[in-house]
């Protein structure tokens, strides 16, 4: 065991709200008759459907084919017909709706033929990253990247450490503290598959000290498999809100910042959920694609919380009337955490990779009221794990004045709501934020257009005067010839009259 | 239970504007006791008044400029005004200087600049200053402790001091007022009397003032009482004092003579109540940790040179504004280095 | 009194050689007007305003010729821009001009196209595909919604479709203008 080398300014002590769904064991959520999946459940392009309406398709059976480098595969949670290929509505802040294969179940959850990899050291590097990414295995903390990238250190980047993230900070969510206590083993398995992927030893899984059960499991098992993880240890970290983030969790651990504009591997680290690893472990070594995932339901609103393994494209609805709530129909609910995550209203989204946590109720809600002026206590900044200054950046995304947020590093910004929750005026600090982000990301998309809009133009008329020179000369050649035929036929005449005049003459005489 | 925010975060922590403003309140108790004591209850009916008046003009702009009066007229700052300046005004204020210090202080140095949260400097010392330099008679018309006193005033002599401005003796106030000790160092520093000497006389106590001392010490617990519930931070009042104690250690080690002692300027005159109570009101303080600790010191060195060199007896109003005036200046160059920059 | 006058003039000179050699060595170089201005119209060229494209508009703004509330695709932002650019004050929209509308793209229904290239030769930012006789269709990236492409359609096979609301485009709403509490939100 080691201990933490670092950490990061700011942050808060949040009331965790873990007990309410850790005194269950994981349990499986109903098979559900429809199963609604968006091709998009990862950062990326979305994934490209490779079935049609009507096809009859296996558990485990892809049904989309990643779309460009930075996409992975998507399969069939249970085996049934597809139904439809349209747009349904998604699980995102704006309501909207994207494209959606959606599968009628037939209740026989019969299994494509897996294929198992007992031991993966068969597999080249390449291989296992290549199976990842058919696997359609992403980054199950809660954005989604798809994992076989960070698998990749490149050929001009060396691994140091690989740090498993087990911190989950954010309060209510206990997804990923169950995996740990229930499938130490399997995340074990995840993770000596991603060392040698990455070609590293050294190797650390990280797990906030308000997890004791999660501890034990995990060193228990560490210390049964010792000779295969000797490089590996847990480093127990002060609970504290980020640390999960993955930018402040390499500080607590090692001291270090990523820098700015770059990435974990430039300073020789990579990070994985341990979700992630457990998904990671039953692809290569089981066979299993990403189908399913567990989610935690909870809430001052909720009867029976828990965690919940729950198959993809189950409408959230069916879980959550699993678990008997009083919500009414349409009600909102957060999708993730209180600090980050989206509220959404609509029964029939479905749940995706990213899906992490489902909260019907909080303790300590925001007030419903109007928030007032801004003090300039500062008690944002003394908050900021990123060492922001959020009150600059709310005066300049209040005025929309995007190039000065752009000069405060708002895209630095991780959106963790600790400036928001410490204001003592309650001004929701973190939307400021988010839309100015949006703000300035279709304006620089726009200017972009503009730009290649009149350059467009330009070209036109340049063509346009350019053809219009080219007649001109055409035109001036041909009278210039026109001319000199003429004037050589004229000469031709003169000669030809002198020459008969001559003769005329000579005949004469 | 419907959720009340488009964005998370869903939760929101304890802190509150009118909880701090309570507070910040409730931290000011001790000393006002102390001022009582020492000066009589003139202060508490100032104080009322200037609540009176502060609350009334606030609600009258509210309505003006078409804002709602709930939760501006409650959130505590109009009050919180009203008190500091009606604490900083002398004891024998004319009920008409003290309206229109806060009627200028509310309307001029708040609201037109926006209200809450958009001034950019502290309405009370605006008040003080603006009553300062206008009304320079009144404003220096002190008191002496009342056990200095050769007819301490009662409840009802103040009040009617200070609505009818008359004494019941009908005699002047000048009849009763004294020089303040900083007053008095002053002066008497510059008739070639030495520090030590000027301190043995009755006005002054152990340290600095007599009465002064006592409620300087007990605003500074008040301002500690404020760090410990994270009202303000220590930043600014240790940078205050800190800048001022220099200073005047420096100048006092070079010349003993005509320089009061260190200890002497922390202890007197609105020092405490200006490190603790008026530097680190938020609005108008710089934001940044490093801003504020160069706001701070910047307060505590300019309230030195103009007690010294300039030519009021206390500085602590000026340097506040004038500070208040660097502060865009000072953020801007203390921004914390971001993450990976 | 003689030397108040000497030293007057010459505290009047030093600060006036110090302000002409800040003014030269601390010059910052600037676009001309008209360029900033054309970099906050939109590019649609489409010509409601009046003018041939959104070059010869910015020129005329720049000159003076032509007021800042002329363009219905920059819609009232622009307008905010260009007031907040020339530090005039914004107006509404010129009705004469065009109403602001939503942003549409061209779309060529295939089916009635017959090869004539009059909207290639009409687009001004050759978003059209096409030789003659052959399919004509737009491309959807460049086509900047101007409509310049319809009126001279022989056929009238050209819509103007609304573009479609993305995710990924999606912008969070104005958190000063919109009512925090969900249930007013409809």
């Amino acid at each position: 065991m080691t201990k933490p080398l670092g950490s990061f300014p700011g942050g808060l002590v949040l009331d965790g709200q873990k007990k309410r769904s850790t005194h269950v064991s994981i349990r499986k959520t109903p098979l559900s008759k429809t199963l609604i999946l968006p091709l998009q459940q990862h950062i990326g392009e979305a994934s490209t459907p490779i079935v049609k309406v009507g096809d009859t398709v296996l558990k485990g059976q892809k049904i989309a084919r990643a779309e460009g480098h930075v996409s992975v595969y998507l399969h069939a949670p249970s085996s049934g017909v597809i139904t439809a290929i349209d747009d349904q509505a998604i699980p995102h802040p704006s309501g909207l709706s994207a494209l959606c294969i959606t599968i009628k179940t037939d209740s026989e959850d019969r299994w494509i033929d897996l294929q198992e990899t007992p031991d993966f050291t068969r597999l080249s590097e390449h291989d296992i990253r290549h199976k990842i990414r058919e696997a359609g295995i992403v980054g199950l903390g809660g954005a989604g990247f798809p994992s076989f990238i960070k698998l990749n250190p490149g050929v001009h980047h060396h691994v140091e450490t690989l740090i498993i993230n087990g911190v989950e900070c954010e309060p209510y969510i206990t997804c990923d503290d169950m995996i740990m206590r229930e499938r130490a083993d399997g995340i074990l398995d995840g993770i000596e598959i991603m060392r040698y992927a990455l070609r590293v030893q050294n190797c650390v899984i990280v797990i906030e000290d308000n997890k004791p059960e999660a501890i034990s499991a995990m060193e228990l098992a560490l210390k049964r498999r010792q000779s295969q993880f000797q490089n590996t240890s847990i480093v127990i970290i002060p609970t504290r809100y980020p640390t999960g983030s993955e930018k402040q969790l390499i500080q607590v651990v090692t001291g270090k910042q990523v820098p700015s504009h770059g990435l974990p591997i430039d300073i020789g680290i990579v990070c994985h959920n341990v979700g992630t690893s457990y998904a990671i472990g039953r692809a290569i070594i089981h066979g299993e694609p990403l189908i399913s995932r567990i989610v935690t339901v909870t809430g001052t609103d909720v009867k029976h919380a828990g965690n919940f393994e729950t198959l993809l494209g189950t409408p959230m609805h069916e879980l959550l009337s699993f678990c008997e709530t009083q919500r009414e129909t349409d009600e909102p609910f957060i999708l993730g955490g209180p600090m980050m995550g989206y509220n959404l209203s609509g029964d029939h989204l479905p749940i995706t990779k990213t899906a992490n946590c489902i909260l019907v109720g909080v303790d300590n809600a925001a007030p419903k009221r109007e928030p007032l002026p801004c003090i300039r206590c500062g008690d944002c900044a003394t908050a900021c794990p990123v060492s922001l200054l959020p009150q600059q950046l709310y005066w300049y995304s209040r005025s929309k004045d995007l190039e000065k947020t752009r000069e405060y590093n708002l895209f630095d910004c991780i959106e963790c709501g600790c400036c928001s929750y410490v204001c003592p005026s309650e001004i929701p600090l973190v939307h400021y934020f988010r839309f100015a982000k949006t703000e300035t990301m279709t304006q620089e998309l726009e200017t972009e257009k503009a730009d290649t809009a009149r350059l467009r133009h330009e070209n036109r008329l340049e063509r346009h005067e350019a053809e219009k020179k080219e007649k001109e000369e055409r035109q001036r050649q041909r009278k210039l010839a026109l001319a000199a035929t003429k004037a050589a036929k004229e000469k031709a005449e003169a000669e030809k009259a002198n020459a008969s005049e001559s003769s005329t003459d000579n005949q004469e005489t | 239970m419907p959720l009340s925010r488009l964005s998370s975060p869903f939760l929101s922590g304890p802190s509150r504007v009118t909880l701090h403003m309570i507070q910040l309140l409730f931290a000011l108790v001790p000393a006002v006791i102390a001022l009582v004591y020492f000066f009589g209850p003139s202060v508490l009916i100032t104080m009322t008044l200037a609540i009176v008046t502060a609350l009334f003009t606030e609600a009258v702009m509210l309505k003006l400029r078409n804002r709602p009066l709930e939760p501006f007229l409650t959130d505590g700052s109009a009050v919180v005004t009203a008190v500091l300046l009606a604490i900083a005004l002398p004891p024998l204020a004319p009920w008409w200087l003290t309206v229109i210090g806060i009627v200028f202080a509310i309307i001029f140095a708040k609201h037109l600049y926006g209200g809450l949260g958009y001034n950019p400097f502290n309405p009370a010392m605006v008040a003080y200053v603006l009553l300062l330099i206008s009304f320079p008679l009144e404003m220096t018309t002190w008191l002496p402790v009342t056990e200095l006193s050769t007819s301490p005033l009662g409840f009802s002599a103040a009040f009617q001091a200070i609505f009818t401005g008359q004494l019941s003796t009908g005699l002047g106030f000048d009849t009763i007022s004294g020089a303040t000790p900083l007053d008095a160092m002053k002066t008497q520093i510059g008739l070639s009397l030495h520090p030590s000497y000027i301190s043995e006389q009755p006005l002054f106590g152990v340290l600095a003032g007599k009465g002064w001392e006592s409620i300087n010490l007990l605003f500074a617990l008040g301002g500690a009482f404020l760090i410990y519930r994270r009202v303000i931070s220590w930043h600014i009042p240790v940078a205050m004092l800190l800048g001022l104690f220099s200073i005047s250690l420096v100048t006092w080690s070079v010349a003993p003579e005509t320089t009061a002692s260190p200890l002497f300027h922390l202890l007197s005159g609105g020092t405490m109540l200006g490190a603790f109570f008026i530097a680190t009101d938020p609005v108008t303080a710089a934001t940044t940790i490093k801003g504020r600790l160069v706001f701070g010191a910047g307060v505590g060195l300019l309230t030195y040179i103009i007690r010294v060199w300039g030519g009021y007896p206390d500085g602590v109003a000026f340097a506040v504004l004038i500070m208040n005036m660097l502060v865009p200046l000072i953020d801007y160059y203390t921004q914390p280095k971001v993450y990976g920059g | 009194m003689l030397t108040a006058i000497l030293a007057i003039t010459i505290m009047a000179l030093i600060f006036g050689l110090l302000l002409g050699y800040a003014s030269i060595r601390f010059k910052v170089e600037g676009d001309p007007i008209a360029d900033q201005i054309d970099k906050l119209l939109p590019q649609t060229q489409c010509g409601q305003c009046s003018f041939p494209g959104c070059r010869p508009y910015s020129e005329a703004i720049a000159n003076g010729e032509a007021d800042i509330n002329r363009c219905p695709p920059g819609g009232e932002s622009t307008i905010q821009a260009l007031a907040d650019l020339l530090e005039v004050e914004a107006k509404p929209l010129d009705d004469e001009c065009g109403v602001e509308k939503p942003k549409t793209l061209a779309v060529i229904v295939e089916d009635r196209c017959i090869g004539c290239t009059l909207c290639i030769q009409a687009c001004p930012v050759d978003a059209i595909l096409g030789a003659a006789k052959q399919m004509h269709t737009v491309i959807a990236d460049e086509c900047t919604g101007c409509e310049l492409c319809v009126p001279p359609c022989p056929v009238d096979c050209i819509d103007m479709v609304e573009t479609k609301l993305n995710p990924n485009t999606w912008r969070w709403p104005d958190p000063a203008h919109v009512n925090l509490t969900l249930e007013d939100q409809s």
